[in-house]
């Protein structure tokens, strides 16, 4: 395939592939992926033949947890976590959809008490019809996953 | 055994079971047949507003004295440390290493649940910016049955702002664990919020959104009235729904007898003072049973039985 040419093969590591294209810069910043200090390879756009175009994050020499990977499952359910060593991939996570989410998303409204105290923000997931929502556990407000997932 | 509210922070309306809202409606109705001067002897409560309040903190701290307890505090946060930039967290816990109980307001969401977490006393919510005001709840859900004598399967009709009214979402989350049936009649505006709704119909809990309240009036045990904000509209638009949301004494004619109105005051004009001289006009009783709701809630988390 394109993309195994032109994105150059992990040694040891997390592979995230088949996140919708235009996700992967989002992902990368909210995980905080290159603060790790680790060598990261990004695709943005690459032709797929299910999805016609994605993005592929690579990040050296870091193993993402079950949870984190499952906090991906937030906006790219259909993305998919492989951990590699040796080249050889050695676990493939397979996303759900967390029950609860730690510190990633800062809450939307401004008047919560967590911007200003020293806590880390947490929401709980519901899935409800086709929209996930989620709901602060401090100020009680529901959300769209859509409006926590772009502020920050 | 402890009652289940013994130690127990009280933040927030969704946080309770049927079982307790019944057993804080039961203790308060009791404390207000047979007054107790000794629940809260030897205990000292934390009064803390960071936000002004007259009606919520007066209560609170007649209910404590009225118990026996004793309070320190302070009514606004103006004049505390919080000024000086230190956490809410850092000020709870300190004041929560003096008192039995913190009971607080705050003008932020989410303060009261923040404050439980870093406490080492129960915390008891008395507003959190707009969010959740439960003893407003509790003392509602105790005069709705002082008034009818029960809690289940009544016709309750909303009436105003149903939008912004935090006292209105939190009822109706608990009225909804008694088989209620609700009408909500407000502005376009002002309307119900999605998220009430939608956990309404996932409880399959029955609802209809009305425009007259006239036509209402005839079907309701309780007509929960509250305040329009003028600021919320633009002048032409205020007047046009201006007279839509006032109640009259003459419109109380068709109400069946067991009707009450309540209001979770301060009241402006929405409700006519020749609404007061009827049977069914209740908020001023209302008010004065805030005090026996939060004797009842105090007494049981300050003791294992009582």
């Amino acid at each position: 395939m394109q993309y195994t040419r032109t994105v150059e093969a992990l040694k040891q590591g997390t592979v995230i592939d088949h996140i919708p294209a235009g996700h992967g810069v989002n992902i990368l910043r909210l995980f905080k992926l290159a603060e790790t200090g680790e060598r990261i390879t990004v695709g943005l756009n690459l032709s797929s033949r299910h999805m016609g175009a994605k993005d592929i994050i690579k990040v050296e020499n870091v193993a993402l947890t079950e949870e984190q990977a499952n906090e991906l499952a937030l906006f790219a359910p259909k993305a998919t976590v492989n951990l590699i060593d040796n080249f050889e991939v050695v676990k493939k996570h397979k996303l759900e959809l967390p029950e609860t989410i730690e510190g990633i998303f800062a809450c939307p409204n401004s008047n919560c008490i967590s911007h200003t105290e020293p806590v880390k923000s947490f929401f709980y997931v519901k899935a409800q019809n086709k929209d996930t929502k989620m709901q602060c556990k401090y100020c009680e407000k529901v959300f769209s996953k859509d409006i926590v997932a772009v502020v920050r | 055994m402890a009652n289940p509210l013994y130690r127990k922070h009280i933040i927030s309306i969704p946080d309770f079971s049927r079982e307790e809202l019944e057993l804080v409606v039961e203790t308060a109705g009791k404390l207000k047949r047979t007054p107790r001067n000794d629940l809260l002897q030897g205990k000292l409560v934390g009064s803390c507003f960071f936000e002004p309040s007259t009606r919520t903190r007066l209560s609170f701290e007649t209910a404590v004295q009225r118990l026996g307890g004793d309070i320190i505090g302070f009514a606004d946060g103006g004049n505390t440390s919080a000024k000086k930039g230190e956490t809410l967290a850092d000020s709870i816990k300190i004041i929560s290493s003096y008192a039995d109980a913190v009971v607080m307001r705050h003008p932020k969401e989410g303060a009261a649940r923040l404050a439980s977490e870093f406490s080492s006393v129960p915390v008891i919510n008395g507003g959190d910016g707009s969010n959740q005001h439960p003893t407003q709840t509790l003392l509602d859900l105790f005069t709705i049955r002082e008034t009818q004598g029960t809690l289940e399967n009544l016709t309750i009709a909303f009436v105003g702002d149903l939008k912004y009214g935090r006292t209105v979402h939190s009822l109706t989350q608990a009225l909804s664990l008694f088989g209620a049936r609700f009408y909500f009649v407000a502005p376009e505006q002002l309307a119900m919020p999605d998220y009430i709704c939608e956990e309404l119909d996932e409880k399959g809990i029955e609802y209809t959104i009305v425009d007259s309240l006239d036509d209402v009036i005839p079907l309701i045990d309780i007509l929960y009235m509250t305040r329009v904000q003028r600021e919320r509209f633009d002048e032409t638009e205020f007047k046009k729904i201006q007279g839509q949301f006032v109640l009259r004494a003459d419109m109380l004619k068709s109400a069946r007898t067991n009707m009450k109105v309540m209001h979770p005051l301060p009241r402006v004009d929405e409700i006519t003072v020749d609404v007061d001289a009827t049977p069914h006009a209740y908020y001023f009783e209302q008010a004065k049973n805030g005090v026996y709701a939060r004797q009842a809630l105090l007494s049981l988390v300050l003791n294992e039985t009582v």
